[in-house]
């Protein structure tokens, strides 16, 4: 496993569950994309970015439109440089696997990531060793989340593209996607769809 | 159906002969209805047909089996209802094998042994295998196993669907019991019995007497899809056939030369052969019965020729009267049998037992071709013949039988006697009567079988039926053909989808007594390759005496 970087370091745990957290970004709309694959530090733990927020930093204090005499978007944080210190980027993220011991298990940590874990974004090498194989589709699936399909078609896009062999890994996570969903062809074939070339 | 040679691609057939292809594992079944395996996503149903022969393997024993259905699965009922993108081959390829899927219902027939060349042999399966049993195509080995193999004496009489491996009969086993070759008008019942009569011969384990009706048999028969002629018996195995004919000038218009012309006197005739013709000469059943009064008054040897005098000096009345007949029934009789008797092969006295002649043909270890000639399609004549004859043989091979049980003289040779058009001496009607029907029944114990041939099984008595041992059925379409011949077979369902599906040539279900289980044969090719193996066996004896005929 290579040693996190400081440049892939994305944010920090805010709020934690059994099965998923939240960390906020140290960069306003510094989130990794949907479905992208994270992990926190100490204990290591992997999870799939469901959901991407930004909001005031005090929620009494909503934000109001300023860009009515601006030429472009860019001249309204320009002339107003506050803003990035109201507003905040946060992230939910899915747990979909851990390490212990040093062997990766793609099911959930018996806890979950403490609050002020580092939170990094993976780099290819990693998506590509950690999707070997493919139970945190199933994880995924069952997330309760409302667009879990999304999540979903986003994880194996993404992950699609870190593999030497693309085609091979999209047929191996559609084989895998079948048989977890063998009972539910319509949403199955609302997946694939997402995730065909 | 696609053709039985081609290759589909993925090397079914020509791979599977060397080591059996996984199909699938079992998911579900019962000894009854035989279980179910679903096809690996690999597979494709289209590669797996009906009849295939496919070896499970189970946690202790192998079992060995006959695909008999191929049905597409799905795990989603509604998926029927789905619309799904059927042009997108990456939403089909990801969907088949995984929710839709395709499975095969095999039909466990036999264990086999754990080690090959154990001296146990497959025996019949009683249980099936676990769930998630691995399901293979099955390898040539094991189909040689299962059948024998040319090697150990066998007769190879073709292929299993869809392989190269030669399938063989025990034909000593084939000839205990009687042999019946079925199908429909030109789906090669001929040729297929001209094989099995080569291998007959070639084994010599048994004599033949064959009614050849169409005279199709004895020196040559025509291949009328191709146009050729093809040899026959008497050509491939010249000495140890011996042809005898009943029309010298059909036989010397086609410039043969026979062995003997059977004359049939009107002595030889019995009242049981009338009963037998009364339907194919239109006579009542009173007309019939009145043959055996005349037997009663004019004796065993004259009764018919004293008959036929007394009918020509017009003393029919006087004689219906003394045997208190009615005499319409004697007349009509009177002019039947005249008009019968015309034939050429029938005279009024004949000295030459034709019976005996062939009983020593037979016992000298040679095979009897009778050819018809022109009276082949007279049905009459055909019934008549062939029925007056094997009466006399049977009478001599119960002798011959009870005495070598005696302990005076030997067993008699094991004969089969060949009948086309079967169903006309072996229907409800008359199967009692005739010969055949008692030969059917019970000549195995004589060491006489039947190989009948017909295309109307459902026309042969359904006890008759019942006691033929080994079937061969090409193709039928008659529903009450197919179940005339699956009749008191186990598994009759699933062969009667097997049955409808075959090809119309060249292609037969093979079951019964010499089997061990059911089997689709692609029938071996009849032709020049087929002669050099009968040929290529010749003894030195063999070959200075066609030498000698060749230039006698």
């Amino acid at each position: 496993m290579t040693a996190p970087s400081m440049d892939r370091r994305v944010g920090e745990v805010v709020e934690s569950t059994s099965t998923s957290f939240v960390a906020q970004c140290y960069q306003l709309e510094g989130a990794p994309a949907l479905g992208g694959l994270v992990r926190t530090d100490s204990p290591d733990i992997y999870g799939v970015v469901g959901s991407v927020t930004t909001e005031p930093l005090d929620s009494a204090r909503p934000v109001l439109a300023r860009g009515q005499d601006s030429d472009s978007e860019d001249d309204v944080i320009r002339d107003n440089p506050q803003l990035a210190r109201l507003l905040t980027s946060r992230f939910e993220v899915y747990i979909a696997g851990h390490v212990e011991d040093g062997v990766t298990h793609q099911y959930l940590p018996p806890r979950p990531p403490r609050v002020h874990s580092f939170v990094y974004a993976c780099d290819s090498d990693e998506i590509s060793s950690f999707t070997t194989t493919l139970d945190l589709l199933r994880l995924l699936l069952n997330s309760g989340a409302s667009h879990s399909d999304e999540i979903v078609g986003a994880c194996i896009r993404q992950a699609a593209a870190s593999h030497d062999r693309p085609d091979d890994f999209l047929a191996l996570a559609c084989r895998t996607l079948a048989v977890e969903l063998s009972a539910d062809v319509a949403r199955l074939n609302s997946i694939l769809r997402r995730v065909s070339p | 159906m696609t053709q039985p040679n081609e290759n589909n691609g993925l090397g079914h057939g020509r791979i599977a002969t060397i080591e059996g292809m996984p199909l699938g594992i079992v998911i579900e079944g019962s000894v009854a209805n035989g279980v179910e395996v679903r096809l690996d996503p690999g597979v494709s149903v289209e590669q797996i047909k009906v009849g295939t022969f496919v070896t499970l393997q189970g946690t202790n024993n192998r079992f060995f089996g006959v695909v008999n259905d191929v049905g597409l699965g799905s795990t989603d009922p509604r998926m029927k209802f789905t619309p799904l993108p059927a042009d997108d081959p990456f939403v089909i390829q990801a969907l088949q094998g995984t929710v839709a899927f395709g499975t095969i219902s095999v039909l466990p027939q036999l264990t086999l042994p754990d080690v090959l060349g154990d001296e146990e042999g497959p025996t019949a399966a009683k249980s099936i295998p676990s769930h998630f049993s691995r399901a293979f195509t099955a390898s040539q080995e094991d189909v040689e196993n299962v059948f024998g193999s040319e090697e150990d004496g066998n007769f190879w009489v073709g292929s299993p669907l869809d392989m190269e491996t030669k399938l063989c009969l025990d034909l000593g086993e084939l000839v205990k019991r009687s042999i019946g070759v079925f199908g429909k008008s030109g789906t090669g019942k001929t040729f297929l019995t001209r094989l099995l009569l080569a291998g007959i011969l070639q084994n010599g384990e048994a004599s033949s007497l064959i009614f050849d009706m169409h005279s199709e048999y004895g020196w040559q028969g025509q291949d009328t899809d191709k146009g050729v002629t093809v040899k026959g018996l008497k050509q491939l195995f010249g000495a140890k056939v011996s042809t005898f004919t009943l029309d010298e000038e059909h036989s010397r218009r086609r410039g043969l030369s026979t062995d003997e012309t059977v004359h049939l006197g009107y002595n030889h005739i019995e009242p049981e052969d009338v009963e037998l013709l009364r339907e194919s000469l239109n006579l009542s059943e009173v007309a019939a019965s009145a043959a055996y009064n005349l037997r009663e008054k004019f004796g065993e040897e004259n009764w018919l020729k004293d008959f036929l005098d007394a009918g020509k000096n017009g003393s029919l009345l006087e004689l219906a009267e003394e045997l208190q007949v009615n005499a319409g029934a004697l007349r009509a009789l009177y002019n039947r049998m005249g008009r019968f008797t015309r034939h050429g092969f029938i005279v009024e006295h004949s000295r030459v037992d034709t019976a005996a002649q062939i009983i020593e043909h037979l016992e000298r270890g040679q095979h009897v071709v009778l050819e018809f000639g022109r009276y082949g399609d007279d049905e009459a004549a055909y019934i008549l013949v062939s029925n007056l004859l094997t009466r006399r043989i049977h009478r001599k091979y119960v002798e011959a039988k009870e005495s070598a049980m005696g302990g005076v003289g030997k067993e008699p040779r094991p004969l089969v006697i060949v009948i086309e058009e079967a169903h006309k001496f072996l229907n409800s009607a008359v199967a009692s009567q005739t010969i055949f029907g008692i030969i059917a029944r019970e000549l195995r114990k004589y060491n006489v079988t039947l190989m009948v041939i017909d295309q109307r099984p459902s026309g042969i008595d359904s006890e008759v039926l019942s006691q033929v041992g080994t079937r061969f059925s090409c193709l039928l379409d008659n529903e009450r053909d197919i179940d005339a011949v699956l009749s008191g077979t186990s598994g009759g369902r699933a062969l009667r989808s097997v049955l409808s599906r075959l090809e119309a040539k060249q292609q037969a279900l093979v079951f019964g007594h010499a089997l061990p289980l059911p089997v689709v044969v692609r029938i071996r090719e009849y032709g020049p390759k087929f002669y050099e193996t009968i040929q290529g066996n010749d003894t030195d004896e063999e070959k200075k005496r066609k030498v000698d005929e060749l230039f006698a």
